[in-house]
């Protein structure tokens, strides 16, 4: 066991993997000799040579494509889209191919690939780098969406992406990326996908989570403590397949719901899961079904003050549970 | 090709002439021909009401057929469109395969009922499943070329779609990307002229799609589609530069369409009859049979013969795939994903396991690490 960073654990389990399974391909912009422009692929370049990782010119949908056909053709592909904000031109092969190769052949054809995406606010980049894009994945049948919170999820996530038969979008927070540091265990450890973990536990309002807010939410759960809130955080770690379990578990327990997430309120991922609860625990609910979520602009703005202003914080979650709460 | 009665070994001047034997030549005219009588089934069952839609590859055959026969079956790959009918026959599938999908049966090779007729797939045969959105296919048979090369397989993957798919940004970063890594990889456009109603004069700026190879460093061929073993020299020259490493070609055939885009169009409202007459002196399966006839290959007494194999063969697949039973709407929640997941919930009224799934085109079982 090690304490290492976030990109630390992405990088080994994309090594690891790529030294287990010679089928293991990345590919991407910029991964090669400069190893990714948050270096997520470092030093794979100089291991596993040009045949392995792939730079590739520009063409995101080329870069999720061609993917497509390796997986096709025996190699489990792992595709690097620099930002999550830049995945929208490879959407209609996400969309339109990859998520429904496996569903439109009846099983005939599959595509066991991962694209991996920073994505996420907060380090100054404004519209066009920080953006959250995993609504416009979660909804769409055949894809699995993975977004871990941690260095040890990260790692254990991501092997277990790469092995899996479908799909995969595997976003990475990245403010993350060397602000959050964790125990990473040694050896091969996986962790499943469609798990969710109970991050802290609690017994009055359910906060759910994932990505960066899960640390934003203890750290919320934890100011509200002091004041006799007693809060339970639920890091789902996977958006699609939904552990819906631990989900409506949780809310049976405290009656009280809150879904934190970083993106566009309007129609975002906690959309869903307010749905879901209100649905499938009307029983057990003792107040509104809540949201705490980005605003809804068109993208985080540049300046600070207003990047702040957009932007989730342990603060914002703390009221949204305090308010919660007093039901 | 059961009705010759030649050697095969027997090779005209014309088979010859081609590096081909009389008996490719009489395989290469029924795999034409049948394809165009299995069109033709598909347009009468349609106005019979038999089957809902029609999406037709008439005037495309003669190239198709040249074009994918330097092949290897069942080792390399093509990504085809939907009017790929003789494209498909070439490589394998069969008349009973194809007639399947317009019925779109439960065993339906390829897709099992799920999609439109014309979105032809099949495993074993390396035919990629076809889907709506056009030119997103040429990206897949890059990379199917981009892991060929990788594993040392020594395969050549294939696209082929229209010119009017061939306008899509999809097309310009699969080129360059393949012709960067010089991938064993042939782009195939069949340019018949029309995108749906719009000519090729406001498709293209250029007269050839073939003139954009230059722009990434590849060979680009015109070939003229109606002669059918014209394009099975540029499609054999072609696959044979792939496989020896030296890259893509993009090739384009100049093809007719003999029909509507699809039964859901009247191509008279934007087609004139003299441009449809002309169309119709462009049929590849006239031309072909008048060739190989000059040539002495055919006679009239195989041409009967293959006649009449051929009426059977489409009568048995008309037959069989409507006697075949309809997907079970039980069927319709497996395969989203490699296994079930208990968080992905069916609707109220669906009936059935709920198992991840239960055959399938692949009859591939789920693997392990299913939820839990």
């Amino acid at each position: 066991m090690a304490v290492k960073t976030f990109i630390e654990a992405v990088r080994e389990a994309l090594a690891e993997e790529m030294r287990r399974d010679e089928s293991v391909v990345v590919l991407g912009e910029d991964v090669g000799k400069k190893g990714g422009v948050f270096l997520a692929t470092d030093g794979l370049w100089t291991e596993f040579g040009d045949d392995r990782v792939i730079d590739t010119p520009l063409t995101e949908s080329m870069i999720v494509g061609a993917s497509i056909g390796a997986a096709l053709n025996g190699l489990r592909p792992v595709a690097e889209i620099q930002f999550a904000d830049f995945i929208h031109p490879a959407f209609n092969q996400i969309v339109s191919e990859a998520a429904r190769m496996r569903y439109r052949s009846n099983n005939g054809f599959t595509v066991p690939m991962v694209i991996r995406a920073p994505y996420g606010g907060g380090v100054h980049g404004a519209l066009y780098h920080s953006q959250s894009v995993e609504a416009f994945f979660t909804h769409v049948p055949g894809l699995k969406v993975v977004i871990p919170s941690t260095p040890h999820d990260a790692k254990g996530l991501l092997r277990t992406a790469i092995r899996d038969d479908d799909p995969v979008l595997f976003f990475e927070h990245k403010k993350m990326y060397r602000s959050v540091r964790g125990d990473v265990p040694d050896g091969e450890y996986t962790v499943p996908l469609g798990r969710a973990v109970v991050r802290r536990p609690g017994r009055q309002v359910t906060l759910i989570a994932y990505g960066l807010m899960v640390h934003y939410a203890l750290e919320a759960a934890e100011r509200v403590a002091g004041e006799g809130v007693d809060v339970e955080v639920i890091d789902l770690r996977t958006l699609r397949p939904l552990d819906r379990d631990a989900v409506l578990s949780s809310v049976r327990k405290t009656g009280k719901c809150l879904v934190a997430y970083e993106d566009n309120r309007f129609g975002g991922y906690g959309a869903e899961i307010a749905a879901i609860v209100a649905d499938e625990a009307f029983d057990y609910l003792d107040g509104p079904v809540s949201r705490i979520a980005g605003p809804d602009v068109p993208g985080v703005p540049y300046n600070h003050a207003l990047e702040d202003w957009f932007m989730l914080n342990p603060v914002k979650i703390a009221d949204a549970i305090r308010r919660l709460a007093a039901y | 090709m059961t009705v010759t009665g030649h050697g095969d070994a027997a090779t005209s001047p014309l088979a010859a002439s081609v590096g081909l034997t009389d008996a490719d030549l009489l395989a290469m005219y029924r795999t034409v021909a049948l394809a165009r009588a299995v069109d033709e089934r598909m347009w009468i069952l349609n106005r019979a009401g038999r089957i809902p839609f029609v999406i037709s590859g008439q005037g495309h055959e003669g190239a198709q057929v040249g074009l994918a026969w330097p092949l290897r079956r069942e080792h390399d790959w093509i990504a085809p469109f939907y009017r790929s009918i003789a494209t498909c026959l070439t490589f394998g599938m069969t008349a009973r395969d194809l007639m399947l999908a317009q019925y779109a049966k439960g065993i339906d090779p390829s897709s099992g009922g799920r999609q439109m007729p014309g979105h032809y797939g099949h495993v074993r045969h390396h035919l990629v499943s076809v889907s709506s959105p056009v030119a997103t296919q040429i990206l897949h048979a890059v990379g199917i070329a981009l892991a060929a090369k990788i594993r040392h397989l020594d395969q050549v993957a294939v696209a082929i779609m229209g010119e009017g798919s061939s306008n899509q940004g999809d097309v310009h970063e699969a080129l360059n990307f393949a012709a960067i890594h010089r991938l064993p990889f042939v782009f195939i456009v069949e340019n018949n002229g029309y995108a749906i109603s719009v000519p090729a004069e406001r498709e293209l700026a250029v007269r050839d799609v073939a003139d954009r190879a230059s722009g990434y460093g590849i060979p680009g061929v015109v070939v003229d589609g109606t002669d059918v073993l014209a394009c099975y020299v540029a499609g054999r020259d072609a696959v044979e530069r792939a496989r020896r490493g030296d890259g893509p070609t993009l090739i384009e055939a100049k093809v007719t369409r003999l029909t509507g885009h699809s039964s859901d169009d009247q191509q008279t409202k934007y087609r004139t009859e003299s441009d449809l007459e002309e169309g119709r002196t462009l049929d590849p399966l006239p031309i072909f049979r008048a060739r190989l006839r000059d040539a002495g290959v055919l006679t009239d007494e195989i041409e009967a013969a293959l006649a009449s194999e051929i009426k059977a063969e489409v009568d048995d697949a008309t037959d069989f795939a409507e006697a075949e039973p309809d997907p079970d709407p039980a069927t319709a929640i497996d395969w989203v994903y490699a296994e079930h997941w208990p968080g992905e919930t069916a609707p109220p009224w669906h009936q059935g396991s709920g198992a991840g799934g239960t055959g399938g085109a692949g009859g591939s079982t789920a693997p392990a690490g299913s939820p839990g």
